[in-house]
């Protein structure tokens, strides 16, 4: 194995694309729990992203109108499960599956034309100085608009789930909707717009899966990002500053996997593969283990059915 | 102005017509789906539901495949069916399939050219036993972290699919297969082969043992306290914990038995109708079983029921690829509708629809 062929510079830079498209699926995610709605169709709503983004992009020539038409389209489908779980109260457990399930045939049945298709290029930025800067530069400075538009989101949400009366709404309906309720707030509104938020969120992270970081469609090419995006929720303990932490250390092992595949490491390649999902388990255990603490942040009235009594 | 009022129980009327509802509406949304695609609806629909059981032509060889498909349909349906009413979400059910496939498939190919008419047997409780391990590993995860088990168990699947392809490329491989990757072929193998029990019939050993399974879990949900705990539980945990259940027990048991369902599953699987360990041998099977579990009220009888019409829905797909040059991915979507139908039906299970104003209260 030569090790000196992983230039620890590209590493890191690589590490800001490989974690953006879980970052923005799991950011998403963050706001759906907090307002007390658990969806587990993170998997699906990527997977339609990723070939709405795609498909708009290949036709418009446009990244930035793919982008768009991808978190619109994945809107539109959370609000699927918006709709049976709110207004027809369904089990959100197994609506989420459903939701998955559905996502990747109908992205697969979408995605037909597209395969072995090159998409637009989404251009890098290249910022006067900064971009140009030692090291700093090709790390920090020389991405797509994409990664600051999801860093500057985890900084809205956090922002706005802290700091805002609109957020501090949202949490009190996730953690009692009954009082929530009964000061009169629109329990089933504010959930609705959560979860067509997380469902732009995720589709965004698809569509930046099919046009950066891979780039092109294939079949079920998410290969349980989703499920990764909702343990990192687990993992920040519902924090949207742990949610970065979280989804750029998976970034990071992701793209170190990759290079020690590229260097001929002496592991098996398919250890290397299962690495990203081993160590997820791994730091789902580690947070999960202290009750206390993992509870203590976990909105109280989540995945649980809302009905006014009247 | 309608308005939604719950009901003191679960209407049981409901709960027996809403998959038939399901179905139905699946079929009209199914239909405009396909209109979309450009094929004929109605025939779309007649190839899929109909043609399967009763063309002249076809009908002789896809009948027998309805057993073959159901069969391991079934088999990890029941299992999980049996955890989704205690509140127990096993959801890799695909990942335990492809470790029971590969644990017993690796005892025959061990023993190969072996003779031995305990080999077979010897299979089964291999594929069991695989399946229920890697189902151990959510359900410990659950009961001494507290982690959550949903989770765990579906990131397992793409750990056991990598293991399914590291297998399939070096240590399952045919050592005269010229370096294709794949094991050797069991049907070749008589003693490790799951013949048909009748032949032309698609009743293998597999679709037998979904049989037992349906009568097994059946005795267990309504005569046996373990099945009264699982109800129980599923009602309500917390006089489930009063009613002293334990729930880490609950939680070993449920994913232990659905886990050893689904192993045998992929064992019956690899044995039979795939023939061989390839890097792409499962097909879904333990994410259409969540469906079936589903569609079939999470009831073994309706699972049983649920499991053939999904096994049509497979079969009748594929006749569309033959036929009317229909995308496989179609029938993908048209499944997942269907559990979406089938949930928002329910609401009509535990709610009562009002019609009229709203009186001021």
């Amino acid at each position: 194995m030569d090790l000196s062929s992983i230039n620890p510079v590209l590493l890191l830079a690589s590490l800001m694309v490989a974690a953006t498209p879980i970052l923005l699926a799991a950011i998403g995610e963050l706001v759906v729990e907090k307002a007390g709605v658990l969806n587990l169709g993170v998997e699906g709503m990527m997977i339609t992203g990723a070939i709405c983004g795609f498909a708009v992009a290949v036709e418009s020539g446009s990244p930035a109108l793919g982008f768009l038409g991808a978190a619109l389209g994945s809107a539109l489908l959370s609000l699927v499960f918006a709709f049976l779980t709110q207004v027809l109260m369904s089990n959100q457990v197994a609506t989420g599956l459903a939701l998955t399930l559905f996502g990747l045939g109908i992205s697969s049945l979408m995605g037909q034309g597209y395969v072995g298709i090159k998409p637009p290029g989404t251009p890098d930025l290249d910022l006067p100085v900064l971009s140009d800067l030692p090291v700093l530069g090709p790390i920090l400075f020389s991405h797509d608009l994409v990664v600051y538009l999801s860093l500057g989101l985890v900084a809205g949400v956090w922002y706005g789930l802290n700091r805002t009366r609109a957020g501090l709404i949202l949490r009190a309906v996730g953690e009692n909707h009954d009082a929530a309720h009964a000061l009169g707030y629109r329990v089933t509104l504010i959930r609705t717009a959560a979860i067509a938020f997380g469902g732009a969120c995720a589709g965004l992270g698809g569509a930046y899966l099919s046009l950066v970081r891979v780039p092109q469609w294939t079949d079920g090419m998410t290969a349980g990002a989703g499920w990764i995006a909702l343990a990192i929720v687990v993992f920040a303990s519902w924090k949207a500053g742990r949610v970065l932490l979280g989804a750029y250390l998976f970034g990071g092992i992701a793209v170190l996997q990759l290079n020690l595949q590229a260097a001929g490491a002496r592991v098996p390649v398919e250890l290397l593969s299962m690495s990203p999902y081993l160590v997820t388990i791994a730091v789902l255990v580690i947070m999960s283990a202290d009750r206390s603490r993992a509870a203590l942040n976990a909105p109280a009235a989540l995945g649980r059915s809302f009905h006014a009594a009247r | 102005m309608i308005r939604l009022e719950p009901r003191r129980e679960p209407s049981r009327v409901w709960a027996a017509a809403t998959p038939v509802l399901a179905v139905l509406a699946t079929m009209v949304a199914g239909g405009l789906l396909f209109a979309m695609l450009g094929k004929d609806p109605v025939l779309a629909i007649r190839t899929i539901f109909w043609d399967p059981l009763f063309h002249p032509q076809f009908a002789s060889y896809s009948r027998p495949q309805l057993l073959v498909k159901a069969g391991p349909l079934i088999l990890i349906a029941v299992g999980l069916a049996l955890g989704f009413r205690a509140g127990v979400w096993n959801i890799g059910a695909e990942g335990q399939y492809i470790i029971g496939a590969l644990s017993g498939a690796a005892v025959a190919l061990a023993l190969y050219p072996a003779d031995l008419f305990v080999l077979f047997p010897l299979m089964v409780i291999a594929g069991a036993l695989g399946g229920f391990l890697w189902a151990m590993i959510p359900a410990i995860l659950k009961t001494r972290f507290n982690t959550n088990e949903i989770l765990v168990s579906l990131l397992l699947v793409y750990v056991a699919e990598q293991m399914l392809a590291s297998a399939a490329l070096g240590l399952l491989r045919n050592p005269d297969g010229g370096g294709f990757p794949g094991s050797r072929n069991l049907r070749d193998y008589p003693a490790a082969h799951n013949a048909e029990i009748f032949a032309g019939t698609g009743m293998h050993w597999g679709v037998a043992a979904a049989f037992i399974a349906v009568i097994f879990a059946h005795v267990l949900l309504t005569r046996h306290i373990t099945g009264y705990h699982i109800r129980l539980t599923g009602q309500s945990p917390r006089a489930a914990r009063f009613a002293g259940v334990n729930p880490a027990r609950l939680v070993i048991l449920c994913l232990g038995i659905s886990g050893a369902l689904a192993g045998m599953a992929g064992l019956f699987e690899v044995a039979g109708p795939a023939g061989q360990i390839s890097i792409d041998f499962n097909v879904g099977y333990g994410f259409t079983a969540i469906i079936v579990a589903f569609l079939g009220r999470l009831h073994p009888v309706g699972i049983l029921l649920a499991g053939l019409l999904m096994a049509l829905t497979y079969i009748g797909g594929e006749l569309g690829q033959l036929m009317l040059g229909l995308p496989a991915a179609a029938i993908q979507a048209f499944q997942g509708m269907l559990l979406f139908f089938l949930l928002a039906g329910d609401v009509l299970t535990n709610y009562r629809l009002r019609f009229g104003r709203t009186e001021a209260v």
